[in-house]
């Protein structure tokens, strides 16, 4: 029996690997999957603490959050690729036009 | 009732009708409007007055017109014996004024707004009239004011029209700005604005003074000099007389109309109606009296060598005012209604015939090319004649019982009296001369003008009226013959007496006789002169003026009043609307509000331009510490 702090804590790695590939990271694909990696690891603590509370709650909003993430990614990429065509780059600091 | 009602509203709906339908579809029908309207007043004035004969007289409140708190006003009419004249004056000449304008406005561009106004205008004065309290009098006064300056500027694409309309306006303003305060200054001490009100109170308020400039003044004193304020504006008394000979660039119907029944006789006729007050206040009298005596002289001075015909008889409208205002401030007050009302025929009838002049002679107003009209316009003539026989009174015609009048009251009014009766017996003189030197100069002689121009009598339309006005001239003081002659023969005096009283002082028949016989003698001394200055020796008048140049070119330029106001008072408010208005409140504090604020943005927005970095990782850092800052925060401060 895996305790619920494991869990925790293995979220918890995920996020701050998420997160700081999202600060960090230049190329817009890079930080789409930091993204993705945020958004799992929230899954994963919600499914855990839903196993540990014998509450339904969590898992019905990891199906939400997946919907959510299904979408943004749909979203994200189509932006990307049109971004892509007007200029050839996905790195974030080239893309400065609305800089005040 | 109903009458009452529409004896100004007819004039009113005349005004309506042709100012929203004139442009498009009465057009040069617009007097088939105003004429039925004004003497439909007519009839109905005549009617009222028929009734006030008969000692009907009324006080209605009609409308509750403003009512806040204590401050009621209602619109009312008050028919006495002084308005129903009134009314009777007003609208008589205004019907006379109109089926005359018929004819000489034939053909102009703006037909249907001449009527439009023409009729506002007489709805405006017989409001004045009217009206039972002092707002609704206010309300008329500056109606007539409006009026005015459409009329005078109604060919406003002159630029002297304009500015004549504009400044007959402005210099109103400045009588009217102490009309205003005196109405306010009534209400404060009366807490009524109704005459009969006010009237009845006046006597008990009459030890009262109040602290002005560091002296003491009587309340009542102070009432009467403001009242006296917008009448000396309305009635263009000396220092305010100066837009009166200007407002001849209106139409010559205008000028007949402001001159002998709606505008310029409402200083007057405001000054009668509150008798009662100004009769509790000595220094008032004493004000009123020297100022009709000093205009009554002094515009008459101005009058003798003016070229312009209208001039001429806009200055002797300017001194005839002076006569009424000199019989007001010694008491006389039947004695100034009656000049007004004698003087509404026979300045209408000069205006009248002067306009009858320039129309022949295609808008010719300057004497000195006119000259032998006589044979051509016979009918003009003769009416002249009779208005001229009239003002300068010979005896018999109707000014000749008027005045005499003035100067009777005048001359038993004390010292003051016997030297404002010199001033008064002087401007007779001068009177006489310059209407006889108008008529020789006009009608006698040898053409002088253009010989392009053919001069012709004019229509039927407009020697009609000139015909009637004649034997008004003529007839109209017939009601006011002195005692001397017939016993009862004053009826006008009889007539009036309820609402004006009997002027006080008595003297000898003795000294009637002379004062009477002398202001006939001054009378035909001034006929004389005019004679033989411009009948036998022609070349007399040239002479005089060369050798007394001096005299004549401050008599010419009119004492220069107009270049000292300009000096004192017009150039000065335009420096200081220049400087302080354009320059300072609107150039530094205006314009610094409108482009100091936005400095101030553009300001801020450098610095805060900034944040927006156009970089994605640091939003999303800032992002980030924004989320942990929260989170901390909820989990601290729980």
């Amino acid at each position: 029996m895996v305790p619920l702090s494991w869990y925790v804590i293995l979220s918890s790695v995920i996020f701050s690997i998420g997160l700081f590939g999202f600060l960090a990271r230049r190329s817009l694909i890079m930080m789409f999957m930091s993204i993705e990696l945020m958004l799992n690891s929230v899954n994963i603590s919600l499914v855990a603490f839903s196993h540990y509370l014998q509450s339904m709650t969590g898992q019905i909003l990891v199906f939400f959050v997946i919907t959510v993430a299904a979408a943004e990614a749909a979203i994200g990429l189509a932006i990307l690729i049109a971004l892509y065509r007007n200029k050839p780059t996905v790195k974030v600091d080239e893309v400065n036009i609305l800089k005040g | 009732m109903t009458k009452y009602v529409l004896i100004p509203l007819l004039p009113l709906i005349s005004f309506i009708i042709n100012i929203l339908f004139g442009r498009r579809f009465i057009k040069h029908r617009a007097h088939w409007v105003a004429v039925p309207a004004v003497a439909g007043s007519f009839i109905l004035s005549l009617i009222v007055f028929m009734e006030v004969l008969n000692g009907k007289t009324q006080d209605i409140n009609l409308y509750e017109w403003v009512v806040s708190g204590d401050f009621n006003v209602s619109i009312g009419f008050l028919i006495d014996q002084l308005s129903a004249l009134m009314m009777l004056v007003v609208t008589s000449i205004s019907t006379l004024i109109f089926i005359y304008s018929i004819g000489y406005m034939h053909g102009d561009g703006g037909y249907y707004r001449f009527f439009a106004y023409l009729s506002l205008f007489v709805f405006s004065m017989l409001m004045l009239v009217m009206s039972n309290n002092f707002l609704l009098l206010y309300f008329g006064w500056e109606a007539v004011g409006l009026c005015s300056y459409f009329l005078i500027g109604f060919w406003f694409h002159k630029k002297s029209a304009a500015d004549a309309g504009k400044k007959a306006f402005i210099v109103n303003r400045f009588g009217d700005f102490g009309f205003g305060l005196g109405v306010i200054l009534t209400y404060l001490t009366f807490g009524t604005l109704q005459y009969t009100e006010v009237f009845e109170k006046a006597p008990l308020i009459l030890g009262q003074t109040i602290n002005f400039l560091g002296s003491d003044v009587g309340l009542i004193t102070i009432i009467c000099l403001l009242l006296f304020c917008g009448a000396v504006g309305k009635s263009a008394q000396i220092p305010l007389h100066v837009w009166l000979p200007d407002a001849m660039e209106g139409p010559t119907p205008v000028s007949a109309l402001i001159h002998a029944a709606t505008m310029v006789t409402a200083g007057v006729f405001m000054v009668a109606r509150c008798n009662p007050l100004f009769n509790l206040s000595e220094t008032a009298m004493q004000t009123v009296a020297v100022v009709g005596g000093v205009t009554a002289f002094f515009a008459a001075t101005i009058a003798l060598v003016q070229n312009d015909i209208k001039r001429v008889i806009a200055y002797s409208t300017v001194s005839q005012l002076g006569y009424m205002f000199l019989a007001l401030g010694v008491g006389a007050y039947t004695a100034g209604i009656f000049h007004l009302y004698t003087h509404a025929y026979f300045k209408a009838l000069l205006f009248l015939g002067s306009g009858s002049v320039i129309h022949a002679l295609h808008n010719e107003q300057n004497m000195q090319k006119m000259g032998g009209l006589k044979k051509y316009m016979p009918i003009t003539y003769w009416t002249f004649i009779m208005a001229t026989l009239s003002i300068t009174g010979i005896p018999g015609f109707a000014g000749f019982f008027s005045k005499d009048e003035i100067l009777w009251r005048t001359f038993l009014g004390g010292n003051l009296g016997k030297f404002l009766w010199i001033l008064g017996t002087g401007a007779a003189l001068l009177t006489a001369f310059y209407s006889w030197r108008l008529i020789y100069l006009t009608f006698h002689g040898r053409y002088r003008g253009d010989e392009k121009i053919h001069p012709h009598e004019s229509p039927p339309v407009m020697t009609v009226p000139l015909i009637i006005l004649a034997i008004g001239a003529v007839v109209a003081g017939w009601v006011g013959i002195p005692p001397l002659f017939a016993e009862h023969g004053d009826k006008i005096g009889e007539f009036l007496s309820p609402v004006l009283g009997h002027p006080e002082g008595h003297g000898t028949h003795a000294q009637e006789i002379m004062v009477m016989t002398l202001s006939v003698i001054v009378a035909l001394l001034g006929w004389i002169i005019a004679y033989n200055m411009y009948i036998r020796k022609p070349d007399l008048a040239l002479t005089l003026g060369t050798r007394f140049s001096g005299l004549y070119k401050l008599l010419y330029n009119k004492y220069w009043v107009d270049e000292l106001y300009s000096i004192t008072i017009v150039r000065p408010t335009l420096r200081l609307a220049e400087k302080v208005v354009l320059g300072f409140f609107d150039g530094v504090i205006i314009e610094g509000i409108v482009n100091g604020l936005p400095a101030l943005i553009d300001v801020f927005s450098q610095k805060f331009r900034k944040i927006q970095a156009g970089l994605l990782s640091g939003y999303a850092l800032i992002m980030t510490i924004g989320a942990i800052f929260i989170v901390g925060l909820w989990i601290f401060m729980r």
